[in-house]
């Protein structure tokens, strides 16, 4: 019987000629991936196990995303033992303030991560990479450790469920009105231990920001992973960036799918997650007059230089809505130096709204925009459980950068399409 | 291997956020995130909580975030064993990491009652609801992952691999 994408990668990493769903395999890593929320308990593991060199300084990254620059004291002292950990073992791809990005945002980015790659990383959103064709998963700090440690990790291989992409997003929709869209039709458990496989004539269509997008929430549908075939975008998205050279993997003709989906990306609306579950989907345009305080724009799942030029259309010599924070925070410092150099910034700023550094901040209810009780925001976040952007009382509504950006202007959750 | 004690329910889909809000992950220090276990869902858990209670959820138990403080802040209050419907990937794999002890076992899950006495046998996978007088069988582990509970968790059953 034939193999998935994810099955294919797997069984290469784990030495064998084929594997099948359930199978339990030891595999070999590529990169181990950390923040500095999960680095110091990964560390502290690490030095309990008694543990003193790493498999390979050049396969593992440690990026300081969720908390910095520091945003107190004991969030410094977490940062400096990452430092000190990176330091005392030469880790390649280390990334302080200054260098640093959201880790999701800045791998990709920096062609750390590449095609056919085994990649796990102690942040949920790791699945971030499968849209460049890797095997990529969120995993706990005691498997960073063990990772950093062996290069090796345990996995039950998963089976799978195809997504069969048909057609071409309209106007004013992206990849997040796709996830949404999925995730609203299988819920969050949807997907649970699963890999989600995209395939079909719609994915050439798709941007490689599109893709990362969809791919980085395919945990909010429970997957084990995301993950797209390598095609022309790919290609010249990784060409002279990726420092691996790229390998590729393709789902066998016969493969195996618990089941298929399939997704006309041309019947594709606005969408809007509502309170508090990612699951609870509805057109933006159906949902009435739901009035905001706060409107934020980034993450690892929105923070990319096409979710900054969709803000900036929406936004450009406008002003944003009386009472209405806009807090809009780019993906790595080369898409804020981007945002710099075309002007968006200023734009940003001359309409209303704060542009921060790179920071996962508000997303997980850390710092720079966390809401009181009652208050409510739209987010291009990943989550919006309860208490996740701050009083267990707010609430979090999660959209694309153009529904975010159309909803800054009016006050009100707001489909964009009303706006052109 | 055994736990016993009285049981606190909770619904569907209970996230890391809830389990531990990520305001407080500015450090790694166990008995200080513990003092804020459940907080978001129960914020009289951590001072109702005694040695071997047990956690009942529904299904996809510990969605959302990776973050290990969560099945460790619960380890850290004492709680003996989290059962539930199902459980969300990464969660059920820290879980097996720390040495944290859960079961799948929807009929489980589903019968027993906030404040029921509750004991389970982790060797055989029964659970035994005291107040009711019913028993229940969870699945039990695959072997390779009872390996690694056995020897105490992820790491010290690869320090003994060595």
């Amino acid at each position: 019987m034939g193999m998935t994408m994810t099955q294919k990668i797997l069984a290469a990493h784990a030495g064998l000629e084929s594997v099948k769903a359930g199978q339990l395999i030891s595999a070999k890593l590529d990169i181990v991936l950390g923040n500095d929320i999960t680095t110091p308990v990964a560390v502290n593991e690490f030095k309990k196990a008694g543990f003193d060199t790493v498999f390979n300084k050049d396969k593992i990254a440690i990026v300081l995303d969720h908390f910095v620059p520091n945003k107190d004291i004991k969030a410094a002292e977490q940062s400096k033992q990452c430092r000190e950990f990176a330091l005392a073992h030469s880790v390649s791809h280390f990334y302080d303030v200054g260098k640093m990005g959201i880790e999701h945002a800045l791998l990709p980015e920096q062609g750390v991560v590449t095609a056919g790659d085994c990649i796990i990383g102690a942040d949920s959103h790791t699945c971030t990479y499968g849209a460049l064709g890797a095997f990529s998963t969120g995993v706990g700090s005691t498997d960073m450790a063990a990772g950093m440690a062996t290069g090796t990790a345990w996995f039950k291989v998963p089976s799978a469920i195809r997504f069969e992409l048909k057609g071409k997003l309209p106007e004013h929709c992206s990849g997040k009105d796709v996830i949404l869209t999925i995730i609203g039709m299988i819920g969050v458990d949807g997907a649970l231990y699963r890999s989600m496989e995209f395939s079909g004539e719609g994915v050439a269509t798709l941007s490689m920001d599109d893709r990362l997008c969809i791919c980085n929430m395919a945990i909010e549908a429970g997957a084990k992973n995301g993950i797209f075939p390598v095609d022309e975008v790919t290609k010249q998205y990784m060409e002279g960036r990726c420092e691996r050279t790229p390998v590729i993997y393709e789902a066998d003709e016969d493969a195996e799918y618990e089941r298929t989906i399939e997704i006309d990306l041309g019947s594709i609306v606005p969408t809007v997650a509502c309170p508090h579950l990612p699951e609870n989907t509805h057109p933006a345009e159906e949902l009435g007059d739901i009035k905001i305080d706060q409107v934020v724009i980034g993450s690892c799942t929105n923070g990319r230089m096409e979710d900054m030029e969709a803000a900036f259309n929406i936004l450009k010599d406008k002003k944003i809505a009386d009472n209405v924070r806009c807090i809009i925070i780019p993906g790595t410092m080369q898409i804020l130096r981007e945002c710099v150099q075309r002007g968006y910034v200023t734009a940003f700023i001359d309409a209303g709204a704060v542009v921060s550094t790179p920071t996962c901040g508000p997303c997980l209810g850390g710092y720079m925009g966390i809401l009181a009780a009652g208050e409510r925001c739209i987010a291009t976040t990943n989550r919006n459980f309860v208490g996740r952007m701050g009083h267990v009382e707010s609430e979090v509504y999660l959209a694309s950068p153009a529904t975010a950006a159309a909803s800054a202007l009016t006050g009100y959750i707001t489909d964009p399409r009303r706006n052109s | 291997m055994e736990t016993k004690g009285k049981v606190f329910k909770y619904p569907d889909n209970v996230d890391t956020d809830v389990i531990i809000p990520a305001r407080y992950l500015n450090t790694s220090d166990a008995n200080e995130l513990a003092k804020h276990c459940m907080e978001d869902i129960d914020n009289t858990f951590v001072s109702r909580v005694n040695k071997g209670d047990i956690i009942v959820a529904g299904w996809n138990f510990g969605c959302g975030s990776s973050r290990e403080h969560a099945p460790l802040v619960i380890k850290t209050c004492g709680t003996g064993c989290v059962i539930a419907k199902s459980f969300a990937r990464i969660f059920y794999r820290n879980a097996i990491n720390i040495g944290m002890p859960i079961l799948e076992c929807e009929a489980a899950a589903e019968e027993i009652e906030d404040g029921d006495e509750v004991s389970v046998d982790f060797g055989t996978g029964v659970i035994t609801n005291i107040t009711k007088g019913k028993t229940y069988k969870a699945e039990p582990f695959p072997s390779f992952i009872q390996n690694i509970i056995g020897k105490g968790g992820l790491l010290a059953s690869l320090k003994e691999g060595c």
